[in-house]
């Protein structure tokens, strides 16, 4: 997958579990905590819908790692997904 | 008969509006049923009746608003004879029996109007903001396939000519609840506060321990692990868990914890989350996510909203180190907790990083006084300490 493949799947995933983030414009480097005011629920939630989306095992180590959308693009690459 | 009124659901609310009967006359009901959905300034609520028998008559057709108290459908208790002539199936529009010589329509259940399914309908935050940019009139909008109003919709319905601006509706109407909630504790409640900072590196380590043990879909957060030692600690404060209603204190039999949720976009709701004492961990993390994803997107119950017996207010990460909020009446307490953040500690004579969060409560001077606050901190603080006992 391309880059903007994956940035498309992450931002997909959590729109899906934050419904009311659809049509919100996502910045690239921003964290969604400060740009959309999510909440760690939220954020748990995302990793379990990308967990399911990917198959990856996400430990709570990384989660911090997925707090931006290229954040997420740079996990999933280093993981070895869409490869 | 058994009056069945308009909820009060919060010191805030004055009103609302009837949305959808989801019973007609004929059918029985038992206590706990959602009956009606209301629309109030929290957004559309589910309506749970509390006693066993057959709904008889429905006062309010939908699109009414009627205030709180106001009789809004009959209830026959189940030792009560039929009326005369009702078939066990009535059709919807069917005319109650025995109705009183009230100016009040027969509702019946007609099929929803598009503007009521408009407006039973979920709207994204995102669609509201801009329904309220464009002067859309979101009970005029209809749905998208998935039921939701999102973007697309409201843009679909924006006039040809653009009308004058207003600002969200519902943001607004929430704000103005939230204001006449906090005016009213302000103005009646004589709050006081007490305050402590509590190491909860145990409780942390113990938490990442557990979810290095789990399946990503099964892990907790760390709030779960204050609402169950909140609640455990509540058991033994019972002054500060409970109503004060025309002078005097009631305390409640269970803790009922009202669970401060945040909108994206502005306001707050603390539906509450019975019975927490009874729940373990799992069963609380399940309640807190059902409850998180009905307050951002679907629909709250009214037990939710009237049951409360104390609030719990958690930051959250990235925020601020203390809050000191407002009771919410006509509860007497209420629990706030700041971030978890890294600070010196000393501990056996040595001065140590520690995961650390402060904790107030604001209680109702009277109920109860600091000292009784301040033992309530103290247990908490040793509940958190060993957690793997919680």
């Amino acid at each position: 997958m391309t880059d903007p493949e994956l940035a498309e799947l992450a931002k997909s995933t959590l729109i899906k579990v934050a419904p009311d983030l659809e049509g919100e414009v996502f910045a690239a480097d921003t964290p969604f905590r400060e740009q959309f005011e999510v909440d760690s629920m939220d954020l748990l939630n995302f990793v379990i819908a990308l967990h399911k989306a990917t198959g990856l095992d996400i430990p709570e180590r990384d989660y911090a790692k997925l707090e931006t959308l290229s954040g997420c693009v740079a996990y999933l690459k280093a993981k070895g997904f869409g490869k | 008969m058994i009056e069945f009124r308009m909820p009060s659901l919060g010191a805030d609310m004055e009103a609302g509006t009837l949305v959808e009967w989801l019973k007609k006359p004929g059918d029985p009901v038992k206590r706990g049923d959602i009956i009606a959905v209301v629309e109030t300034q929290k957004g559309a609520i589910e309506i749970e009746v509390f006693d066993d028998g057959v709904l008889d008559e429905i006062l309010t057709a939908p699109g009414e608003k009627v205030p709180v108290g106001q009789v809004i459908a009959t209830i026959r208790g189940k030792d009560e004879a039929l009326g005369a002539a009702r078939g066990a199936t009535i059709a919807p529009a069917e005319p109650a029996q025995a109705a009183p010589a009230a100016t009040m329509p027969k509702a019946a259940t007609p099929p929803p109007s598009p503007e009521v399914l408009a407006l039973h309908a979920r709207v994204t935050p995102a669609a509201r903001r801009r329904a309220g940019e464009l002067g859309v009139d979101l009970a005029k909008v209809k749905a998208g396939p998935d039921g939701v109003v999102g973007l697309e919709q409201v843009e679909a319905a924006q006039p040809s000519r653009p009308e004058r601006r207003q600002p969200g509706i519902s943001f607004d109407e929430m704000r103005k609840a939230i204001a006449a909630a906090m005016a009213k504790s302000h103005r009646e409640i004589p709050h006081y506060y007490v305050s402590s900072t509590i190491d909860v590196s145990p409780m942390m380590a113990w938490l990442e321990e557990e979810n290095a043990r789990r399946p990503v879909p099964a892990r907790l957060l760390y709030a779960v692990a204050l609402i169950r030692a909140l609640a455990l600690a509540l058991a033994k404060a019972p002054e500060l868990n409970g109503h004060y209603v025309d002078g005097r204190f009631l305390p409640a039999e269970h803790v009922n914890m009202g669970i401060a949720v945040a909108m994206r976009g502005g306001g707050l709701i603390a539906p509450a989350i019975r019975e927490v004492e009874t729940l373990g961990m799992d069963a609380l993390m399940e309640k807190l996510r059902d409850l998180v994803a009905r307050v951002r997107g679907g629909r709250l119950r009214s037990s939710e909203l009237s049951e409360g017996t104390v609030t719990f207010s958690n930051l959250g990460e990235e925020t601020a180190d203390e809050v000191l909020p407002l009771i919410y009446p006509p509860q007497v307490a209420i629990i706030g907790c700041g971030k978890i953040a890294e600070r010196p500690w000393v501990s056996d004579g040595k001065v140590v990083v520690r995961r650390v969060m402060t904790v107030s409560v604001a209680g109702d001077h009277r109920v109860s006084d600091g000292r009784r606050a301040a033992q309530f901190l103290a247990r908490f603080g040793q509940l958190l300490g060993s957690p793997e006992k919680l």
